[in-house]
């Protein structure tokens, strides 16, 4: 956190100076290790060991919050007799389709009741409602984003089991399944010593229950992974064991690396989700509006509203021709297949060829897992526009990139017809960013943007304004969501910039009399009202942009509510019931924060009560309630249908409903866990430029016997575009390197400042190496092993220039959320500078044939 | 420049007429240091803005001068970032005001060995016309005998760098264009 | 008046000033830096100071490797086989000698020869130099963002012929760059080797001219803190009123001592020192050495007649400065 958010880490520095303990899990020593009380270096690839190990403590050491788990969690409901756990499977959980490498969820179900898919991708499970044959498209599409929104829906009233008795309840089911997550485990896998692991169990449960909170803060060291999803739902469910859910100093936070990376996913620019976490319509027979969100309307919980969520959207951007009659032009929405992420955009790009890719503020030919494989999509293109402050690799590739030199590709071979155009900066703009805590932050436009360079928002504007133009007349119905489209916004300034406020006052909604809402609640599925995205609904309320807001922090409270607008309804932590206990008392005075107030009848506190207002804390939903009205007053989980905190999935997660450890795609070792090596609903591509590493045990894994992990620096940001063309940056960190220990630069005759070749089945790369003793040497399964730490900022371009280290990492992704695996993965290291031109193929060629390895090298299902 | 007042503040003089006989403070103080002021006082705004890198979202001031951007720094009021920044966010001003930041379309045609320069009206309405006609030679109606409406000829990357205001009309328009792979830092 | 503010009175106070404000300082606070090097680039924003070379120095994260002249705030990375009193770094070399294996690799500045001390921590781990299986190596990464000293005593300012450095109403030492003729004399002066001549780039104002930290001069005047400390994100470095620092800096150092610590320090916070304490001063975790700081500093100037900046002499060549200045500013137009 101190690496990659600096600013951020002054609260953790404060917490110390109050007495907080800080604890550091990384492979690396880094500036945060620096300051921790506690490092704990580990295997990369292993925190699922580790976590699981944590969940076991709790459970068999009896350190679980009692009263916060059997009130506020699943822990109780029942699991359906159908339900088989990898204790049973030796590693899969029931339903797997070992051919297709995917699971049926169906028998994770709860017992009594049945259970429908999350916010995401509730919509991938529609033919198993609608009794439709499910195809494997729509399972492989996998999950959505479902970050601090949508759960699963659920119908009926499972069975619980107040006292955790039940062998079948949640609570025995989760000990059952974590008992062999043990402290001898984590030394064995993790190499982390017991001693260490003990220490790391008390800090955490110590401070842990009524009077204590504890936090875990994460970044994408876990949720790179072919298990990322898992990894956070380790923590999840440790987080919620302890009662550290919903609570001050309590949660689980995603440390986000781009300034608007939370809103590019409310308001995604992602292809499974609509804004506000509403899935993409799959394609099905006949399916309409009604049939999208039959599964959801009457169900318990906010999701229960989705009609309205969705015909205020719909509303939104199709205005006027959107009616009852027409579905509310729900037909014009395109409909998704299978995964059209952007892994599976590439690898089309590159089979089938043709079309045209627009690049905005990303940098894939080194940010991008496989980085070759990004070029060769963009080689193979009719059009590219990229987008950008500087002349970014992504741009350039066609002129100077790693092919031409190795002579895979000439120059005057690619067609691809490349539009550079130069974009505006976050000071010749307005709009918003939301931050890593949900927060939106208007920044002012400061200064016109000089030359060509303009917004993305003039962009997309203008470029619709002038596809619209063009088509004009069109009597072809194909071109009528286009020309249906709401895009009558007013633009302003020497360069005709649409007005960023009147984007964000649609994103915020109207009534039937175009005022603007102030509350999600407000939301109707009549079409009489609009909303462009409903999670931020009351950003724009009382026509004032709430975003904009500026009042100091020092004048007011700690909460400090009036500095941007939260989503949603201006919370600033979610499921903030769960701070107070069942009968509405905050936990303890220490930390309390939301509470009931019987004088008033109403919830208060420091925050906005993430529940209905006035709903009691002894609220009983009469028969028929619908929604959130069909939620208890204990219910604080107000997103889930059944209003708790899930230790277990009944449904919404591809590869189980509990996490289990598998080792990555690539390991040097054979998981000691289960003889299911890895994660079984994985998505791999063997092709002949994504070939896979052998792994533990099998022949040719010790051709790459190392493991390397990629991640960032302070000095530098993602793949460079905003700090490799900057003096005062790049000087800071102003060559490409990896980072070895002594013992490894031993083995290998690496010299301090020398230069070492990186080499996986994909390409080698070089780097100058700095031997440090951050990097340290661990023990694990009686083997020592080394790791090799990559920054990975570097490209061609710039002032500081460098091979990029995503040229290394295979495409192998976490099938709920189709992520790539840059934390973990197996290489080989060696002194010296790397092969140049086709001598680099021939290099790398070898060291494939060493490892035997082919088109089934690591993707088999790897049962042992 | 009054050459009167400029003798009177030479150094020498100074010195034996205040109280820093050896020249080692007022005396030695050049005019131009006896009037150095902070550049920010003389912007001619101060816009509220938030620092463009990670999402912890810090605070900036930026500094207008005629029209140009001559400081960014924390804003102290923001209760994220209580005015600091880290050396990325220090380094907004040169990330705006670089000297390699492009302000030039720039064009390479297909098999082309060099970029040519294009104005930005034209690029706009060539980039127009290739959408309309991917669109059209890509259009599905139908997938798998299942109703799509869509094309698969149009993707599109990037969005976690951007404004919220500036990914809704990507997500709008691409939906309405038939455009399914649309893709950003998230998924990365 | 209170008996500490007598104490570090501004040595401003002598040097003709109208009732000059208290003496302004740093006081860097190095055990809770996390080596983000924002000072470094809030000062080269703020100053317009040109970038100081991309050398990959292999000096763990110092990259910037000294103060220069562009360079006006330097962090220094230290990776020593030592414990952090109070923290479990558990990696794992055993037995393994580091440096040696490094190829003789620096840590910057200075490695440490000293030997393992026992802080009496809980949880400190002194394994045996041959180092038992599974235990963890002492191990701390100390980071120290360094910068211009602003002596009490300031060699530079002594040796100036021109009058181009000069002491402010702030008490701190700064060079005017429309009086520095570039003879250098300043820069052997200096104890720390702060101060220092541009070289480049080709075209920059200050080519040729002594340049250092001005303790934002110009910022000071308009009421604002130097831009390091206004940016610095943990604030490891402190500025303000060096009396009140003072006090600060000792509570600081008692509270650590006390959390055993041993190894806390103040450096430049003694007026009785050779430099007369400085205006910017550290809490250090090690040695000064290890940071690359002189144990002991001495004005360089201590020894030399009074006699040497007799108004006169000075007087003559603070005329010729004048006349080059004029030159220069006409040259400007």
């Amino acid at each position: 956190m101190a690496e990659c958010h600096p600013v951020g880490f002054q609260w953790v520095m404060e917490a110390k100076a109050k007495g907080a303990k800080v604890i550091h899990v990384d492979p690396r020593f880094t500036r945060t290790s620096a300051v921790a009380d506690l490092h704990v270096p580990l295997r990369a690839g292993s925190d699922i060991a580790l976590l699981g190990a944590l969940v076991n403590y709790v459970l068999s050491e009896g350190k679980e919050f009692r009263e916060y788990v059997v009130a506020y969690t699943n822990a109780a409901t029942l699991v359906g007799e159908d339900f088989r756990d990898t204790e049973d499977l030796d590693g899969l959980f029931s339903g797997y389709d070992a051919d297709k490498h995917i699971y049926d969820p169906s028998s994770w179900q709860y017992e009594g009741s049945e259970v429908a898919a999350a916010a995401g991708h509730r919509d991938a499970q529609y033919s198993d409602r609608a009794g439709e044959d499910s195809s494997e498209g729509q399972q492989r599409s996998g999950g959505g984003q479902s970050h601090g929104s949508g759960g699963p829906s659920i119908s009926g009233d499972p069975e619980r089991d107040e006292t955790l008795q039940h062998p079948r309840s949640v609570f025995q089911v989760l000990k059952r399944h974590f008992a062999r997550y043990t402290p001898q485990m984590v030394e064995e896998v993790c190499g982390v010593p017991q001693d260490v692991f003990r220490q790391m169990a008390e800090a955490i449960t110590a401070n842990s229950g009524r009077d204590r909170t504890t936090a875990f803060v994460y970044a994408v060291g876990w949720t790179h992974h072919t298990v990322g999803v898992q990894y956070i739902r380790t923590a999840a469910i440790l987080q919620t064991l302890l009662g550290n859910i919903g609570r001050p100093g309590g949660g689980i936070m995603a440390l986000r690396g781009h300034a608007s990376i939370q809103g590019s996913t409310d308001i995604p620019t992602l292809f499974n989700i609509l804004p506000g976490y509403i899935p993409m319509p799959h394609a099905h027979r006949h399916e309409n509006l009604a049939d999208f969100v039959q599964a959801d309307a009457g169900t318990k919980g906010y999701w229960g509203n989705m009609p309205a969520y969705t015909i205020s959207l719909l509303k939104s951007w199709w205005g006027d021709a959107a009616t009852a009659d027409n579905d509310y032009c729900f037909d014009y929405l395109p409909r998704l297949t299978g995964d059209h992420g952007t892994y599976n955009t590439v690898m089309r790009q590159i089979d089938e060829g043709g079309g045209g890719y627009f690049v905005v503020g990303e940098n894939p030919a080194v940010g991008s897992a496989n980085a070759k494989m990004q070029r060769r999509g963009m080689a193979n293109l009719d059009w590219l526009v990229v987008r950008d402050f500087q002349m970014i690799e992504s741009a350039t590739w066609w002129l100077d990139g790693p092919e031409i030199e190795t002579g895979e590709m000439r120059t005057e071979d690619i067609g691809t017809e490349v539009f550079f155009l130069p974009a505006a900066a976050h000071t010749e703009k307005s709009g918003s960013f939301t931050n890593t805590q949900r927060m939106l932050q208007w920044h002012h436009q400061a200064v016109e943007p000089a030359g060509d360079a303009r917004s993305e928002l003039w962009f997309y504007y203008h470029l619709g304004r002038i596809i619209r133009e063009k088509l004009a007349g069109s009597t072809d119905p194909r071109d009528r969501p286009l020309l249906d489209l709401t895009w009558d916004y007013p633009t302003e300034g020497p360069v005709a910039e649409p007005s960023a406020e009147t984007v964000l006052a649609e994103i915020n909604g109207r009534d039937a009399d175009g005022n603007p809402l102030s509350a999600y609640t407000a939301l109707k599925d009549d079409g009489s009202t609009s909303c462009g995205c409903w999670i931020y609904c009351g950003v724009y309320a009382d026509g004032e942009n709430q975003a904009a807001r500026r009042k100091p922090g020092q004048e007011q409270s700690w909460v400090a509510p009036e500095w941007g607008w939260a989503w949603p309804a201006n919370r600033r932590i979610l499921y903030n019931r769960a701070s107070a206990d069942p009968a509405g008392k905050p936990w303890s005075e220490r930390k309390a924060y939301v509470w009931w107030d019987e004088d008033q009848g109403k919830w208060t506190g420091h925050d906005v009560p993430d529940f209905q207002p006035t709903k009691r804390p002894d609220y009983q939903p009469p028969d028929g309630a619908k929604a959130e009205d069909a939620l208890r007053g204990t219910d604080p989980f107000i997103m889930q249908s059944d209003g708790k905190a899930w230790l277990f999935a009944p449904a919404g997660l591809t590869d189980g409903p509990m996490p289990a450890h598998y080792e990555p795609e690539e390991s040097p070792f054979e998981n000691a866990f289960y003889a299911q090596q890895s994660n079984p609903a994985r998505e791999t591509h063997s092709r002949p430029d994504n070939r896979y590493h052998p792994s533990g045990d099998k022949p040719g894994s010790d051709v790459f016997p190392y493991v390397f992990t990629t991640y960032r620096l302070t000095e530098h940001h993602t793949a460079g575009g905003m700090s490799r063309f900057q003096s005062y940056l790049s000087e800071l960190q102003p060559e490409f390197f990896c980072e070895i220990s002594p013992e490894l630069a031993a083995e290998r005759g690496l010299e301090h400042l020398g230069w070492a070749t990186i080499v996986t089945a994909r390409t080698a790369i070089e780097a100058r190496v700095l031997v440090t003793e951050r990097m340290t040497p661990l023990t694990v399964r009686g083997r020592t092993i080394h790791q090799v730490g990559l920054p990975y900022h570097w490209g061609s371009n710039g002032l500081t220039t460098g091979d990029a280290a995503n040229e290394l990492v295979s495409i192998a992704l976490d099938p709920n959320v189709h992520i790539q695996e840059t934390k973990a993965a197996t290489c080989d290291i060696q002194p010296g500078r790397r092969p140049r031109g086709p001598q680099l193929l021939e290099y790398v060629a070898g060291y494939r044939q060493r490892a035997g390895i082919d088109e089934l090298t690591g993707t088999e299902a790897n049962r042992r | 420049m009054n050459l009167r007042t400029t003798a009177l503040q030479w150094p020498v003089l100074r010195q034996l007429r205040g109280g820093d006989p050896q020249a080692l403070g007022a005396a030695a103080q050049s005019r131009h240091s006896a009037d150095l002021r902070p550049r920010t006082e003389t912007a001619q705004k101060v816009v509220k803005s938030i620092c463009p890198y990670c999402a912890v979202g810090c605070g900036q001031n930026v500094y207008v001068e005629d029209g140009r951007v001559t400081q960014i720094e924390g804003d102290p009021d923001s209760p994220v970032s209580r005015g600091r920044l880290c050396p990325k966010g220090s380094a907004s001003k040169q990330l705006v005001t670089g000297p390699s930041r492009q302000f030039q379309v720039k064009y390479r045609r297909p098999h082309g060995a060099e970029w040519e320069d294009l104005d930005l009206e034209t690029a706009m309405d060539m980039i127009s016309d290739r959408v309309i006609k991917t669109r059209r030679e890509t259009w599905q109606d139908e997938a798998e005998g299942k109703r799509v409406n869509r094309t698969m000829g149009i993707a599109s990357l990037g969005g976690a760098t951007l404004d919220n205001e500036e990914n809704y009309l990507m997500k709008k328009l691409y939906s309405a264009m038939g455009a399914i792979q649309i893709e950003n830092q998230a998924r990365i | 008046m209170t008996a500490t503010t007598h104490r570090s009175s501004n040595p401003a106070a002598q040097l003709g000033y109208d009732q000059p404000p208290a003496r302004k300082g740093f006081f860097t606070d190095t055990s809770i830096c996390i080596g983000c090097k924002a000072c470094e680039v809030a000062c080269k924003e703020w100053n317009m100071v040109p970038e100081d070379g991309l050398e990959l120095s292999g000096m763990s994260y110092d990259n910037t490797q000294g103060l220069g002249a562009s360079t006006w705030r330097h962090v220094a990375f230290i990776e020593q086989p030592k414990s952090l009193g109070g923290q479990e770094s558990n990696l794992q070399h055993e037995g393994v000698d580091a440096l040696a294996l490094a190829g003789g690799m620096a840590t910057s500045p200075a490695p440490s020869t000293r030997t393992q001390v026992d802080l009496g921590m809980p949880g400190t781990v002194l394994p045996g130099a041959e180092g038992d299986a599974g235990t963890a190596t002492p191990f701390r990464w100390l980071m120290e963002s360094d910068v211009c000293k602003h002596c009490t005593h300031a060699a530079c300012l002594d040796v100036c012929p021109t009058g181009a450095l000069f002491r402010t109403e702030f008490g701190t030492v700064v060079v005017q760059d429309d009086v520095c003729n570039g003879c250098g004399y300043c820069v052997p002066a200096c104890p720390y080797g702060v101060i220092e001549k541009r070289e480049g780039p080709t075209g920059n104002d200050a080519v040729g001219l002594a340049q250092k930290c001005t303790l934002c001069y110009d910022r000071l005047k308009g009421d604002l803190e130097p831009a390091c400390a206004k940016a610095c994100p943990t604030k490891s470095i402190q500025f303000g009123d060096l009396d009140e620092l003072r006090e600060r800096a000792q509570v600081r150092v008692d509270q650590l001592v006390a959390a055993g610590e041993t190894g806390a320090r103040l450096y430049g916070h003694d007026p009785d020192d050779g430099v007369g304490g400085t205006g910017a001063m550290f809490l250090l975790l090690d040695e000064p050495e290890v940071y690359g700081l002189p144990p002991d500093p001495v004005v360089t100037t201590r020894d030399l007649p009074e006699m040497w900046r007799r108004a006169v002499l000075a007087a003559v060549t603070m005329l010729a400065g004048g006349v080059a200045v004029f030159a220069r500013e006409r040259g400007n137009r």
